[in-house]
Formats: structure tokens, C-alpha cells, sequence
């Protein structure tokens, strides 16, 4: 029915804290700007970590392009703030824009935000369900919405707000507001994209999480393994390895063709350097099994030595691109 | 035609973070921190994901195995951790770890943990500050009900309650907290003063007509703002804040002192923090806020530990050479050409990646040259079991200058012209 070939276009990415949520968020915004996509980047949590990685200077509450991708596409930024977001709420439902004003200078707003659980994740969700189905002259203003959302341990919470708010806000414009949202998050043209690592932990809260957004009717994207070791060696090579099996008069032959200054010393120290690389990849590859057991679209994204950059996001947004074509192809 | 080695000498741009010479920081000696009887609380704190949990474990190790009667207070950590620390339940209270082939020395110390169940605690502070009916109607509220697995902040407040019992209850000679996994470091610090502010309820009561005399004074402002709150959060919420208010009466004003006690607590001699970080720029950024906030506190800290480095085995041989040096191998073509081209490349990367993570740390430095720094690189997996934890713990107090390749564990590189 719809043409466009990829039916999601609420992108919302959470992961553990540490696996740079934040860095797939902004790469995969990249990845669908690219051909002349108009994309939203959304940053919940106001910790300006998009600007930084964008380069740019702090984002206010205003949709600001950050980047252009190929064929014309580009992405906007928009840097979450509950005290904004509740003034336009104010004014959207209420008229209230000025009364709005003179509560913050109480400090009402921001003990308002405080005294309900939730009401700052109603008024950040209803935030973006306005911008994903925001029209101008009959068209979508975005051709998606990448959240860089609150890590795994609050994802559900954060984005399930209508169980609490009806338990707490029975009736009410909440209650109103918040049924729907609901019905955008709950519908198919969104996806909650899980970044984990290759490590005990967010492998763990990653499958957690999973099976708290399937009970709360979530749907779920892919898993996006970030920071994988790639293998330097053929597997048995890297198997040896890990084994410590390597040994520095091994490597000492060949290392004299460049011919090195105490190549010796040297050959110990690459011994140890690659067993150590070759563990790190084994422990990694033991959870590849647990990701692929949680049956979802899997997509492995390298660690890159370097700081990262524009640049690096690019190249990470490629291999999203890639991705989400195998996607729209299954 | 390959280039000789000499000829590839680093370029200037390569070497930068290493070659300009910044600010050394001090080095941070946690074995004298925790062998030293005056301390009392160690507190680790920073952003999510640096491995807060499992260094608050592993200086308990080591403080139990240096001969401290230890518990660690852990909010959230990952399930086989948990298990290797017998932390199997979550029943709130602190459990035995036995340490098999325990240290040599023959100190007598003790290692207990717990794992943080904040409902549970908050349910115990209501329980313990008002009468059996009053306490249930309180627990039957809705409202407390969210408030006390929900809002943000009862972790932490709850964490700070938890860290009053365990010091009060003078059971234990050094007492380790691991806090909440925030959204930032600093809420750790903000959160329960919040939270007590909230429960206080001055605002509360304002809103909800709480039936106490104060109400009759409410200015029209708060009237109209009542109005509102009322029209945003709808009637019933505050139905129930009002219900909850009344039940709570008695224990208006415990919370503060509570909370004040707690603080106090951390600024007294024989408390000491650690800001923890990874080599990463919003860790660090985190970090540099905590520092100044503690000392804008007057809270006394020890040092940062700047977790999960990647250290160099030898710094013999620059990222450059070694990139010029696996092209040559692979063009020599002898046997084992590839092996040796391949370590030579994981060698290049893992100077580029050290040279970052130093650039970092100088950066950090450079801000707080006074804050103390003890790297500890990465383990090659995760950190799941006592064994794990005894070699972070050796990493975490061993002598700054006891090292392989002889750079200080300040460092992650050696510091060009000392």
C-alpha cells in the first residue's frame, strides 16, 4: 500500500549506557537521508551528545539541520527540553503559552515534571509523535524519526507511558494525550532498535529488555552490535591465538623483513598484544550465539580505532544503509 | 619498493597527544586508601556504563583480603557477577561472600554484599516511621506505589538511606557504595535532596489542600497554579498525592533530616569518593562535572579511575612505523609474513586507540591537575567472577611505577620528555 519501501519511520534507539546509543542513532539518521530522505534526530536525554558528534554548537529546542547526506538528503536535530515541550503543550491544548511562562518562574514547571512519574516521557513521546506525523500541504514533513532514546533499563518505561499514566491519570487530557501516542508506538511504522555490545551485560539487559517491550506490545527493530572486534586472522589463526599459542619466535622470521630494532623484544610484545586482541574477540564471538538466539535482524558494527567523527559516522552509516536495504529485500 | 624504517619516522601529527608535554597527573594509591583503618566509606560514582559496579567489587576484594570487615552495596550488577558474589536473591541484605584460596597473608577480613532493593527500603522507612495502620495506608496508595518503584530519584535516595543503615548498624569497618546508574553522575548527588524537598511537601500540601491550617494562607498565584497542575495531571493523581499527604503526616520532616544526615555523612572525615570513568569523551565530561561539584561540596575525593585503557605492551614502536613496518612483511612475502603483518596491524591500532585515550586523560589533566588518576585496561572479557575481580583489584593497587613496559599507571602512554 504505502509507497515507501520501508513501512517503519519512528526509529527509536536504546541500549545499555556505554554502547553509544548515541553514535547509532546519529549514523542510522545518516543511513536514511541518504538518496533525499528528510530526517529528525531526536535527543531525549540533553546531554548535547549529537552536537558533539555533528560538531556543532549546542542544540536548542528547534529543529536544526546538522548534516546532508547524498541525493539531497538531510537531518535536522532537535535536543529535547521538558520545560519547552510542556509550554507548547500548554499552548497546544490550552492556550496557556503566557500563564505557562510565569508558572516556570516559580519553579512550578519543573516540579510539576517532577511530581509525576511519567510526565516528562509524555511530554518527550508526544513531542515526537507531533513531529512523525507533522504534514505540511498534504505531505510528511519527515520521511523518518531517529529517538536516541533513554538506555534499555528505562525504554519500556519511557516508552509504555499510557499503563502508568491510566493507572494514575484514570481520566484527564493526559490520559487523552497519552492513548495517542500509544497508538503511534504501538503501530508498525515504529521500531525500537536495540544497541548492545558483545558483552555479558548489555547482551543481558538487551534481552530483557526485548522481552519487556514484547509484553508491553512494543514493536522491536533490529539489535545493532556495536564496537565489534573484527578478526585480524583467519579462525584458526585467532583460535591459536587465544589459546596462547602463539609464540614470539614465530613472528621473529618474518619481522625481519622490516628490519626493526630489537625485533626480538618487540615480537614478545605483538604476542601478547594479539593474544590479548584474539581473547577479546573469542569472549565476544561466545555471545554472538546469544544474539542470534534472541531471533531478531542482527547488524555488526566495527570498533574504529580513530576518535570519532562526521567521517566515522559515515562509514557507519553505510553499513547501516546496507542493512536496512537486506531488510526491505527479505 | 619497501621504505626503510628510518625513513618513517612518526609524523608530528601522529604523535601529538603524546608529544606535547601537559600536566602529570598524581598518582592515586587506593592500597593505602583502603588499608588505612580511618576509612570508613568509599563511594563510586560516575556516568553509566564505565564499570562502576564492578570496581566498588573489586576494591571490596581487596579491601577484604587486606584484612577489612567489608560490605558492598550494589545497585544494579549484571546477573553473573551477582552470582559469583552470592548474590542470588535480592532480600535487601547483606550476604557472606566466601573467598576461596584467600589471600596468603593471613589478615582476617571479611567480604559481604547486597544488591539494592529500593522499594523494599522505602517500604522499611514507612514502616519504621509510623504507626501499622497508617504505614499500610501509605503502601496501598497508588501513588506511593509508583512513587517508590518509579520516580526519578528514589534510587538514589534510597541508595543513601540504605548507605545511613549500613554505617549506623557499625557491623562492618569499611563500607563500599556503587550508585545508581543515572542518567548523569551528578544526580546521584542532586536526587535525594529532591526527592526530600518533594517529601517535605510545603508544595505538595499548597497543591492538594492537604487540610492543614498553612492552606488557608495560599496566595491566589498558588491557587491558579493548583488549577493547572490539576487541568495537566487530571483529578485523580492528585486524589491520590492528596491521600498520601495525609497518610505521610507524621513522617513530614524525617525525610529531610534523613536525607541531611546522609549528606553530612559523606562530607565527614573517613568518606572518600572515586569518580570512575571510561576512556570516552562523555565519561570524562561526566567525570570533570563530578569533580568540581565535589569539591564545590567540600567532599573529599580520591581520585578518578579511568577504567577499560588499552595500554600498549611495548611503546617501542610507533602506529606509523608499525603500519610501514606490516607492509613490508606482507611484501617480503616469507613465510609467516601474514601472522606477523596482522600483529603488527593490531599493534598500529592499538597505539592509535592508546593515543586517544591519553589524549583524553591529558584533557582531563589539564582541567583538575590536582584530581589523582589510576588507569586499569580492559579485560579481555567481562569481569564475572572472583578471579576477574582479583586481577581488576591488582590493577587498582598495585604501585603506580610497577608496571611492564615501565609507563606509570597514571598513563596510558609514557609522558614524552618527563
Amino acid at each position: 500500500m504505502s509507497p515507501d519501501p520501508s513501512p517503519a519511520r519512528l526509529h527509536v534507539v536504546t541500549g545499555k549506557g556505554g554502547t553509544g546509543k548515541t553514535t547509532v542513532a546519529a549514523a542510522l539518521a545518516l543511513a536514511l537521508a541518504a538518496d533525499g530522505g528528510s530526517v529528525l534526530l531526536v535527543e531525549t536525554e540533553g546531554r548535547q551528545g549529537i552536537a558533539q558528534l555533528f560538531d556543532t554548537p549546542p542544540l536548542p529546542y528547534q529543529e536544526r539541520r546538522v548534516a546532508v547526506a547524498r541525493g539531497g538528503g538531510e537531518v535536522k536535530a532537535l535536543a529535547m527540553d521538558v520545560e519547552e515541550a510542556l509550554l507548547d503543550y500548554l499552548d497546544m491544548f490550552y492556550n496557556l503559552r503566557r500563564a505557562g511562562r510565569a508558572l516556570r518562574k516559580m519553579g512550578a514547571i519543573d516540579f510539576a515534571t517532577a511530581i509525576a512519574p511519567g510526565l516528562r516521557d509524555v511530554l518527550i513521546t508526544g513531542k515526537i509523535k507531533e513531529a512523525v506525523t507533522r504534514r505540511h500541504d498534504g505531505r510528511q514533513v519527515y520521511d523518518a524519526v531517529v529517538v536516541d532514546a533513554p538506555p534499555t533499563g528505562r525504554i519500556t518505561r519511557f516508552l509504555g507511558v499510557t499503563a502508568e499514566m491510566s493507572q494514575l491519570a484514570r481520566s484527564g487530557p493526559i490520559k487523552t494525550q497519552s492513548d495517542g501516542v500509544m497508538a503511534v508506538l504501538r503501530s508498525p511504522q515504529t521500531a525500537v532498535h536495540l544497541v548492545t555490545l558483545l558483552e555479558d551485560m548489555p547482551v543481558q539487559e538487551t534481552t530483557d529488555a526485548i522481552a519487556e517491550l514484547t509484553k508491553a506490545e512494543l514493536p522491536i527493530g533490529s539489535v545493532i552490535v556495536n564496537m565489534a572486534a573484527e578478526p585480524v586472522l583467519p579462525v584458526d589463526g585467532m583460535t591459536r591465538a587465544a589459546e596462547g599459542l602463539l609464540t614470539g619466535s614465530e613472528l621473529l622470521p618474518a619481522l625481519a623483513a622490516a628490519h626493526l630494532n630489537d625485533a626480538a623484544t618487540i615480537a614478545e610484545a605483538l604476542v601478547c598484544e594479539v593474544t590479548e586482541h584474539a581473547r577479546r574477540w573469542a569472549a565476544q564471538d561466545a555471545l554472538r550465539d546469544e544474539v542470534e538466539a534472541l531471533g531478531r535482524p542482527t547488524v555488526e558494527l566495527p570498533l574504529l580505532p580513530g576518535p570519532m567523527d562526521v567521517g566515522s559516522l559515515f562509514e557507519l552509516a553505510g553499513r547501516l544503509e546496507d542493512h536496512l536495504r537486506s531488510r526491505v529485500a527479505a | 619498493m619497501a621504505t626503510r624504517s628510518e625513513d618513517i619516522e612518526p609524523q608530528p601529527r601522529a604523535a601529538r597527544p603524546a608529544a606535547r608535554p601537559g600536566p602529570l597527573a598524581p598518582p592515586m594509591e587506593l592500597a593505602e586508601l583502603i588499608n588505612d583503618r580511618e576509612t570508613r566509606i568509599i563511594v563510586c560514582c560516575g556516568s553509566g556504563g564505565v564499570g562502576k559496579t564492578t570496581t566498588s567489587a573489586a576494591l571490596a576484594l581487596a579491601a577484604a583480603e587486606a584484612g577489612r570487615t567489608v560490605v558492598v552495596l550494589t545497585i544494579d550488577p549484571a546477573r553473573r557477577l551477582a552470582q559469583s558474589l552470592g548474590l542470588v536473591e535480592l532480600d535487601n541484605e547483606p550476604r557472606r561472600v566466601h573467598i576461596p584460596n584467600s589471600s596468603a597473608t593471613g589478615a582476617e577480613g571479611e567480604l559481604h554484599a547486597m544488591m539494592l532493593d529500593m522499594k523494599r527500603t522505602f517500604d522499611d522507612v514507612v514502616a519504621a516511621h509510623s504507626t501499622p495502620e497508617r504505614a499500610e495506608a501509605i503502601l496501598e496508595n497508588p501513588f506511593y506505589q509508583s512513587l517508590s518503584s518509579s520516580f526519578s530519584g528514589t534510587q538514589e535516595y534510597m541508595a543513601m538511606e540504605k548507605l545511613g543503615q549500613l554505617r549506623a548498624s557499625d557491623q562492618w569497618d569499611l563500607i563500599i557504595v556503587d550508585t545508581p546508574p543515572s542518567r548523569s553522575a551528578l544526580d546521584f548527588l542532586d536526587a535525594p535532596n529532591r526527592m526530600s524537598r518533594f517529601l517535605d511537601g510545603t508544595m505538595i500540601r499548597l497543591l492538594t489542600g492537604g487540610g492543614r491550617a498553612g492552606l488557608k494562607f495560599a496566595s491566589a498565584g498558588f491557587m491558579f497554579f493548583s488549577r493547572i497542575i490539576s487541568k495537566i495531571l487530571g483529578g485523580q493523581l492528585l486524589r491520590d498525592i492528596s491521600a498520601f499527604v495525609a497518610a505521610l503526616d507524621t513522617m513530614f520532616g524525617g525525610f529531610r533530616e534523613r536525607a541531611t544526615a546522609t549528606y553530612e555523612l559523606l562530607r565527614r572525615p573517613g568518606t572518600w569518593f572515586v569518580v570512575v570513568a571510561s576512556p570516552e569523551p562523555d565519561a570524562l565530561r561526566e567525570a570533570s562535572y563530578f569533580v568540581d561539584r565535589l569539591s564545590a561540596e567540600g567532599m573529599p575525593l580520591a581520585g578518578l579511575v579511568l577504567n577499560r585503557t588499552h595500554p600498549p605492551a611495548t611503546t617501542a614502536l610507533s602506529a606509523t612505523r608499525a603500519e610501514g613496518a606490516a607492509e613490508e612483511v606482507a611484501e617480503s612475502g616469507v613465510e609467516g609474513a601474514e601472522v606477523a603483518a596482522a600483529a603488527l596491524r593490531v599493534h598500529a591500532d592499538r597505539m592509535v586507540v592508546a593515543a586517544r585515550e591519553q589524549h583524553l586523560a591529558d584533557r582531563f589533566t589539564s582541567a583538575h591537575p590536582e584530581v589523582a588518576v589510576r588507569t586499569v585496561p580492559a579485560a579481555a572479557g567481562d569481569v564475572h567472577d572472583l578471579d576477574g575481580l582479583r586481577v581488576m583489584a591488582g590493577e587498582l593497587t598495585a604501585p603506580d611505577a610497577d608496571t611492564p613496559t615501565g609507563t606509570p599507571r597514571t598513563r596510558v602512554l609514557p609522558a614524552r620528555r618527563g
